[in-house]
């Protein structure tokens, strides 16, 4: 089943012109032998980033529709877990987080906004630099506010394995992919005929995790790489297995994902977090799909430690027009919000989409969203 | 882009090792790296973390990918590792 994006003679050529041409004649030909319109939806924003930035949606079929779905750690926080954040940064604690959870508003304000009244807040760049805060200033308590899917929280987990300091505690809202890859499947309005898979996240999980998704789903499912080339081969491989009406598995990023991934990394992530039911912004409340510390760990989680005092205001009224949840849903692009671009800009974000450089929003700004060439 | 970036071990201390990026050394722990790592060996680098250590025969390859993703602007790989002016310190594709 496992294919490979090499051409046959050891190189591989990621932006090829002719590769691509190439590929992009058998995506027609495929979708003429499927003779109707077809949904795929990839699950990471760095896919969205690939193909925005190097114009692929301009050179594939008309009726090839590939979305975005819930694949922007940073857009799937929760306004509550961020108002929790500023909560304790309000406290006179020390938060430490993630560069682009920096500027994503809460209910009623941002980290950067707690920042700028005075709170302690500090961007990180990893976990272990969160720690380190934390053993150079024992006598205040440092909170990692901890973002991210698979890729971030194993790494979270492996410092809490490693004994840090006892002022440093865990805030966190990582969130695992697979169930919600779930729920989007089973959202009719979203109608998903494949799904493009996100490839660093299976470096960690490896592909053999989505076995079971793709037979109870019927979905077929690929694992693909960020390459232009990549993400073409990984079209293609999705595509003949509509075509064959298939519920099949092909990991085409053989050269970073194996069929059980990184096992050390797997095996601190499960013993630090326990998976617990959650709502991801604007998508939905999803089972299993929070990643929660667990009782092991307790004394490094900051909801345990903390009486966390959450003075949520009233939301913006402009949050309410936002779509950024049908966006993340594969429901709506970008371009359909009336925000967008306008009220809702980087430099002042409304939604979480327009933060994250992983955002749909963001990217569609940036690289001029779905350009017609 | 979430590739994690590549860079080569130029030492190790415990969990930790130091890593150079483009002449650039980070710090990177090493305590979930899919394999066990040497001085110069290459990984993966994503967040401060090794997440894989790239094939032998696959290094010149991964570096290739990266120099020509980089276009000669080196900045965007060192604003992922931190290492950067002006950074704007993210979590791509996590």
């Amino acid at each position: 089943m496992a294919s490979t994006a090499d051409d046959g003679d050891g190189e591989l050529q990621f932006r090829d012109p002719e590769k691509a041409e190439q590929l992009t004649e058998e995506l027609e030909s495929l979708m003429d032998d499927i003779g109707e319109p077809v949904n795929v939806m990839h699950v990471c924003g760095s896919h969205e980033q690939a193909i925005a930035k190097f114009g692929l949606r301009s050179i594939l079929p008309d009726d090839l529709t590939v979305r975005m779905g819930p694949g922007c750690p940073v857009c799937v926080t929760n306004m509550p877990e961020v108002d929790e954040a500023v909560a304790l940064a309000e406290e006179g604690k020390i938060v430490a987080t993630y560069g682009d959870m920096f500027r994503v508003p809460g209910t009623e304000k941002s980290l950067a906004d707690a920042k700028d009244e005075g709170a302690d807040v500090r961007v990180v760049y990893s976990a272990s630099e969160a720690a380190e805060i934390a053993a150079e200033e024992p006598d205040r308590e440092v909170i990692f506010f901890a973002t991210g899917f698979e890729t971030t929280a194993a790494p979270t987990a492996a410092v809490l394995t490693a004994d840090p300091p006892e002022n440093f505690s865990v805030l966190s809202a990582h969130k695992y992919v697979p169930p919600a890859m779930e729920i989007v499947a089973e959202m009719p309005d979203t109608d998903v005929d494949g799904f493009l898979a996100a490839g660093h996240a299976a470096v960690i999980t490896g592909y053999g995790l989505f076995e079971d998704f793709v037979s109870e789903y019927d979905t077929p499912a690929v694992v693909g790489g960020f390459e232009p080339i990549d993400i073409l081969f990984a079209l293609a491989r999705l595509l003949e297995f509509i075509r064959d009406d298939e519920a099949g598995l092909a990991n085409a990023y053989q050269r970073c994902v194996t069929e059980d991934g990184n096992v050390p990394a797997k095996e601190a992530m499960w013993e630090v977090f326990d998976t617990t039911s959650g709502e991801w912004r604007g998508i939905a409340e999803i089972p299993d799909a929070n990643l929660v510390i667990s009782d092991d760990y307790a004394h490094y989680d900051a909801r345990e430690r903390f009486d966390i005092d959450v003075d949520a205001g009233a939301s913006d009224p402009l949050t309410e027009d936002c779509i950024c949840g049908d966006i993340m849903a594969g429901k709506a692009d970008p371009d359909e919000c009336e925000l967008f671009g306008e009220e809702c800009t980087p430099q002042d974000p409304v939604g979480a989409c327009m933060v994250s450089s992983e955002g749909t929003c963001k990217i569609w700004l940036e690289y001029g969203g779905q350009p017609d060439l | 882009m979430c590739l994690g970036i590549p860079g080569e071990i130029v030492e190790i201390n415990g969990n930790e090792a130091r890593a150079e990026f483009w002449d650039v050394e980070k710090t990177v722990r090493i305590d979930v790296v899919d394999e066990d790592v040497a001085v110069g060996d290459h990984i993966l680098n994503h967040a401060g973390f090794a997440i894989r250590k790239i094939p032998e025969e696959e290094v010149e390859e991964t570096m290739e990918i990266y120099e020509s993703f980089l276009e000669g602007d080196e900045d965007e790989a060192l604003e992922e590792i931190g290492a950067s002016d002006g950074q704007q310190l993210g979590i791509e594709g996590r």
